[in-house]
């Protein structure tokens, strides 16, 4: 039995926007995977909830016509995975989200919840930076849209409002046409685990040329929030595809990333895997650009 | 703290069910405590351990972290739903032929996992059965048996397939088989 | 019917999940407890306030430690000694006012539900006067004040020591003297079930239904805390999902014992978390090992010395009897004129160390086989080769102990079969001089263990045969089935000594101390051994007592009477059939006496079985990931009363000293002993993603002491794999490891040292 206070339903976004400034104090629940958990916790014993389960209108993934990708916040994670759109146009998103716990938990957490809770080992979020997705809330009015970058505002603190609900994560055509992707989830455990480090690599490779035209790299648990190394992005844009990149991604990437000491693992030991798995990633995206000709 | 009841109307192992359920309740409780079904068992209560798994419309779900509220207009299924007058599915004998039955405490959530797999009609390879496997604990078996199981019903399954391609025959298999 | 993999007697009931646990067979209306814990790591409680969680709606009582019992209880699973000297240590109560680490009992609360009884806890007022904080034994053991508990003042539990021969001498003569240190973590056993009891009362006599491995010794010790008479107490064990030793302690048992005497009898239950299981039951024990040793020009040990540093925790439990198993095994199995050892159990502010699968050995057998290792390295011979010069081939027995004998000993061959199955030569040249950041290698390990707790210990098992009407029988034992396969390889022992089928042997499978024969339970691999014998003597007393019976219905002069598949024979030929005899024995109007057969005996043999395992590894340097390309366990465990059973035990225990390899370990944080990572998300138990395809080999000698050749089993397998994994890492990138799991962190603060990265 779960210690809940209140428990309310919400069926349409306006519905929920509604009941949350009824309950202020009321913490919004989706997948739940995440909410029950810190309840049975106690972090969050006695807490009102109201459910976004029920909304259709956030489930599920879209091309529009622009190109555009909408991704609904309560579209679970298997479903991403599966979802013919993702596979074809950002499959590195999939597997990604494909990476989060197990099966059965991949089948109830939702990428909004994934998002929404700031956790800085979210395994959707590397990924969704360096897509540089977009982020649309609404609060019953006109709502407003930000992009991923800004919506971290430091440990498990995201750019929420209250009455506010995040409903679809937003990729533009132009962050993933002719670019690939890689995420490394870096943990103790194949299965089952949270990130150690992460870390996402998204690139654009002219493979004629070899070059590297653009690349975005993205760590989890690399420091408060998830975090993109704009330093080394732009250290990288513009050299051939080869060791000598591989080398410098490694290199820089130890430079710019500020991990911490925990139990789980000391600063030196992320900072030599982040090198390495930044490393591993972007050979990834070469490898299916076709750009690694080494 | 007051006790919010809420009825549900759901299907459970292919019969409606219709149940009044506390909102704080977990769908675990409400199988075990007003349904009886003890085949979901309670090992973590946290999505960790995978022993609580049961099938929604489909899927494979940790039934700790779910309320039994959500449960509404779903078709759930227990290890309970499997075996029909006695005879068991192939994936339960498969369990008792390879020895992947030790403390048994796991395994009607590993027969449900592994029931969801075998219904899709993939063929899989090993390391990607251990994947969809993996959200199962098991301390007794080190998983070999149980993987084993799931791979000879899987081939079987894949062979039974191949066969009435070849004859024309649809045959009674699996209605949800697809091909 | 032995020797045959015959299905398991509760496969089907398991696999449609109608086998019942204690959590299946709770009552309604059954009240729930729940435990109020430390929240600090040492110290006393100054005062507490229970006010406003007994005014709670919906809580029925609330006790705390002034409300308990005031004298100590021992809770080890071991077998009662009516000699004062051998008794287990008491240092526990139901409830304490003298906090000894992090989570320490301090009160419980009964109420209507779960969500009211947590409730309640918060609502309780606790002010502590707080002591520091020792988790490490090696600090704890010059004492502290106050001393965790008041009798042992330099917090050492116990010391133990032997000396055989002179080992300063030998080193002197040694050719090479080698010195190293080892360290072992604290695991927990992670059983999916977690401990789960409850009690009621019942014409004034307290039932308790739990989730054990030991009921009879359940029924003692709460007994012994309450303080009444032990016949008071019923305990009866369902089903259990797991216990690998933490369930051969009596955890909480005591206090739900205690708690439906406080609320009228009234059943109660009392539900441990998963929290709760990792922080406040039993843990493996860390130990940490100095060792030294000498060995010739040819490489034969000349003297060996081991110090052992075992980290009791705040609690006696199994206590110094874990690190003395370790010293006891150092003299085993290789041959060495010079033997010292040495061991210490030391009182920390830490969790309970307790009783977990092969007792010991793990972390001695750590210590002792990476220690081979890294001698075979500073003579650079080859390390199966050197084992092979040192190891005893044929008959040993222990120099103190003398019934603990190898009296089968197939090392030899287990050896040959799991170094031909890894290539062991091949790959040993073939991965010496690897360059890059992936590479290879391959290590073994070896180890050797009793079977049964005799001498140490009391040996007794009980057995009960009933003919039922149609020739069937019932087994009853009070030996447990806790995953192991016990009610199945009892079954077929039974069919194969009244020439029975399996399927007409019912076993009992749920143990009630009020009915099922006396015996200890389920540890030390002891089961199949010692309820083994018990089960022959008792099949072998009905067998006669059947015929003794049929003559009675058959003419005088019936000669050579034998039973076989249910049929009496005479001189070989069928006479009457059993179930005909059975009728007569109940319904005969003149000579009906319902036949059943009861042992109950002791058993003062032991013999020693052993094994080992060989592992082939890649090591990806640069990120500290080892991945298990092929491993084997090959075991000498006598005669295999069920083959398929037997493999699957291998399996279970190669999981686990894998896990103990390279991921387990139970952290705490410094200041507090609070464990950090007590859940199976940040405790990481492999998955069936991590674990790599397992393989089990046999070595099948007839042992003379086991009553069907058979010898230990159950817990053998988790020894030898954590140190063999060791080895192989060691021999692909020449970087030994002291202590486990060989977690990424650890390997590469390693490689960094040695410059490989």
């Amino acid at each position: 039995m779960y210690d809940i206070e209140n428990y309310y339903n919400a069926s349409t976004i306006a519905e929920a926007v509604e009941l949350l400034k009824e309950h202020p104090d009321a913490r919004i629940i989706s997948g739940g995977s995440d909410v029950l958990i810190k309840i049975r916790e106690g972090k969050f014993a006695g807490t009102s909830l109201v459910s976004i389960r029920d909304i259709k209108e956030i489930k599920g993934v879209e091309r529009m016509e622009s190109g555009d990708i909408y991704i609904g916040a309560g579209t679970v994670f298997s479903h991403i995975t599966k979802d013919p759109v993702i596979r074809k146009w950002i499959p590195v998103l999939g597997e990604a989200v494909d990476q989060v716990g197990g099966p059965q938990v991949r089948n109830i957490g939702t990428i909004g919840g994934n998002i929404c809770n700031g956790a800085v080992s979210a395994d959707s979020v590397p990924t969704l930076f360096s897509l540089n997705a977009l982020l649309r809330l609404s609060d019953g009015k006109g709502g407003r849209t930000v992009p991923i970058s800004r919506f971290y505002l430091g440990p498990g603190k995201v750019d929420l409002g209250p009455g506010e609900i995040l409903t679809h994560v937003v990729i533009p055509e132009r962050e993933y046409t002719g670019y690939h992707g890689h995420y490394i989830k870096y943990s103790m455990r194949n299965a089952m685990d949270i990130a150690t480090l992460s870390c996402s690599v998204v690139s654009r490779i002219d493979a004629e040329k070899g070059i590297l035209e653009d690349i975005r790299i993205t760590f989890g648990v690399a420091a408060p929030v998830p975090y993109r190394c704009i330093k080394t992005e732009t250290a990288l844009k513009g050299m051939t595809v080869g060791e000598e990149l591989y080398d410098a991604i490694e290199k820089l990437v130890r430079e710019e990333i500020n991990p911490r000491d925990s139990w789980r693992a000391s600063r030196e030991f992320r900072l030599q895997i982040g090198g390495e798995i930044a490393r591993r990633a972007l050979i990834r995206t070469a490898e299916l650009a076709g750009g690694d000709r080494s | 703290m007051k006790k919010q009841m809420q009825l549900v109307q759901c299907t459970v192992n292919g019969k409606k069910v219709a149940e009044y359920v506390d909102v704080r309740e977990s769908l675990l409780e409400m199988l075990r405590n007003r349904l009886g079904l003890t085949s979901v068992k309670k090992g973590c209560e946290v999505g960790e351990c995978g022993a609580c798994t049961v099938i929604i419309d489909g899927e494979t779900i940790d039934s700790c972290i779910y309320l039994a509220v959500w449960a509404e207009g779903k078709d759930i299924r227990t290890l309970e739903g499997l075996e029909k007058n006695g005879e068991l599915t192939r994936i339960q004998e498969a369990f008792i032929e390879e020895g992947a039955i030790q403390c048994g405490f796991c395994t009607p959530g590993f027969v449900m996992s592994a029931t969801v797999l075998l219904e899709r009609g993939e063929k899989l390879s090993r390391e990607a059965i251990k994947k969809q496997m993996s959200g199962n604990l098991c301390r007794c078996t080190g998983y070999q048996n149980i993987i084993n199981a799931v791979e000879k019903v899987m081939n079987e399954n894949t062979d039974l397939k191949k066969e009435r391609k070849e004859t024309g025959k649809t045959g009674s298999g699996n209605p949800d088989n697809k091909e | 019917m032995v020797g045959k993999s015959v299905p398991r007697v509760d496969a089907y009931d398991k696999v449609t999940g109608r086998a019942k646990f204690t959590d299946d067979l709770i009552l309604d209306k059954c009240l729930v407890a729940k435990i109020y814990h430390a929240k600090i790591g040492n110290g006393i409680v100054r005062s507490i306030d229970t006010s406003e969680a007994e005014a709670l709606e919906g809580v029925v009582k609330v006790v705390t430690f002034k409300d308990v019992p005031d004298h100590c209880y021992p809770t080890p699973g071991h077998p009662w000694s009516v000699e004062l000297a051998h008794q287990d240590i008491a240092d526990r109560n139901i409830l304490t006012g003298r906090v000894r680490y992090y989570g320490d009992d301090i009160a419980a609360v009964v109420a209507e539900d779960e969500v009211t009884a947590s409730r309640a806890l918060k609502l309780i007022k606790v002010e502590y006067e707080e002591y520091p904080v020792e988790i490490h034994p090696r600090k704890s053991m010059y004492g502290s004040r106050p001393p965790i508990h008041l009798d042992k003042k330099d917090n050492v539990l116990a010391r133990s020591n032997y000396f055989i021969g002179n080992v300063e001498e030998g080193l002197k003569q040694s050719e090479t003297v080698v010195k190293r240190s080892y360290k072992t973590p604290i695991v927990q056993h992670c059983h999916i079930e977690n401990p789960i009891s409850y009690a009621y009362m019942e014409k004034g006599r307290i039932v308790i239904v739990t989730s054990t491995q030991i009921p009879h010794i359940v029924r003692r010790v709460v007994g012994q805390a309450l303080g009444i008479p032990w016949g008071k107490v019923r305990v009866i064990k369902p089903y259990i999902g797991g216990g690998f030793g933490n369930k051969q302690d009596v955890l909480y048992e005591p206090l739900n014992a205690f708690l439906t005497t406080q609320v009228g009898g009234r059943p109660v239950k009392l539900d441990v978390s998963r929290e709760e299981t990792f922080c406040n039951t039993r843990t493996r024990h860390s130990i940490e090992y100095d060792l030294a040793a000498g060995v010739d020009k040819e490489g034969h040990l000349l003297a060996k010395d081991m110090m052992a540093y075992s980290n009791q925790g705040a609690y006696a439990s199994h206590g110094h009897a874990i690190a003395a198993n370790g010293l006891t095994a150092w003299r085993l199995q290789y041959a060495c004129p010079n033997i010292r050892g040495e061991a210490y159990t030391i009182y920390t502010n830490t969790p309970v160390g307790g009783a977990m699968r092969a007792y010991g050995i793990p972390q001695a057998s750590f210590a002792i086989e990476c220690f081979m290792d890294d001698i075979a390295g500073e003579i650079h011979m080859d390390p199966l080769e050197f084992r092979r010069r040192n190891l005893i081939r044929g008959y040993y027995e222990d120099a103190y102990l003398k019934p603990i004998a190898a009296n089968t000993n197939g090392i030899f061959e287990c050896l040959k079969k799991g170094a031909d199955y890894i290539h062991w030569e091949e790959k040993r040249r073939e991965y010496s001089d690897q360059t890059g950041y992936v590479r290879r290698g391959v290590g073994m390990s070896l180890f050797c263990y009793k079977t049964g707790v005799w001498p140490i210990s009391l040996e007794i098992a009980g057995a009960r045969l009933v003919l039922n009407q149609d020739g069937s029988m019932q087994l009853q034992l009070g030996a447990t089935e806790i995953g192991q396969g016990a009610d199945t390889v009892f079954s077929q022992m039974a069919a194969e000594t009244l020439h029975m089928d399996v399927e007409d042997i019912h076993i009992q499978s749920f143990q009630d101390t009020d009915v099922t024969p006396f015996d200890t339970g389920a540890y030390a691999s002891r089961q199949s051994f010692v309820t083994g014998t018990a089960v022959r003597q008792c099949a072998e007393l009905m067998y006669q007592k059947i015929l003794d019976y049929a003559k009675t219905l058959l003419p005088n002069e019936t000669r050579q009477l034998s039973l076989d598949h249910g049929y009496i024979y005479a001189q070989g030929e069928p006479v009457i059939s059993l179930e005909e005899v059975a009728q007569e024995s109940y319904y005969s109007l003149t000579n009906s006496s319902a036949i059943t057969a009861e042992i109950s005996t002791q058993v003062k043999k032991n013999t020693i079985a052993t094994g080992c395992c060989f592992a082939e590894v890649e090591v990806d340097i640069k990120l500290g990931k080892i991945k298990i390309l092929n491993i084997i366990n090959v075991h000498d465990s006598g005669k295999l009363i069920n083959p398929q059973l037997a493999e699957m035990q291998v399996h279970g225990g190669m999981s686990m000293g894998m896990g103990y390899g390279l991921s387990e370990q139970l952290l705490l944080d410094e200041k507090t002993g609070r464990p950090l990572n007590g859940t199976l998300l940040d405790y990481k138990l492999m998955t069936a993603l991590d674990t790599p395809d397992l393989k089990a080999d046999f070595v099948e000698l007839d042992d003379p002491m086991g009553p069907y050749g058979n010898k230990a089993l159950g817990e053998p397998p988790a020894i030898p794999c954590a140190p063999a994994i060791r080895n192989a890492v060691l021999h692909a990138t020449g970087v030994a490891f002291h202590e486990i799991p060989l977690t990424p962190q650890r390997l590469i603060e390693g490689f960094v040292k040695a410059g490989l990265l």
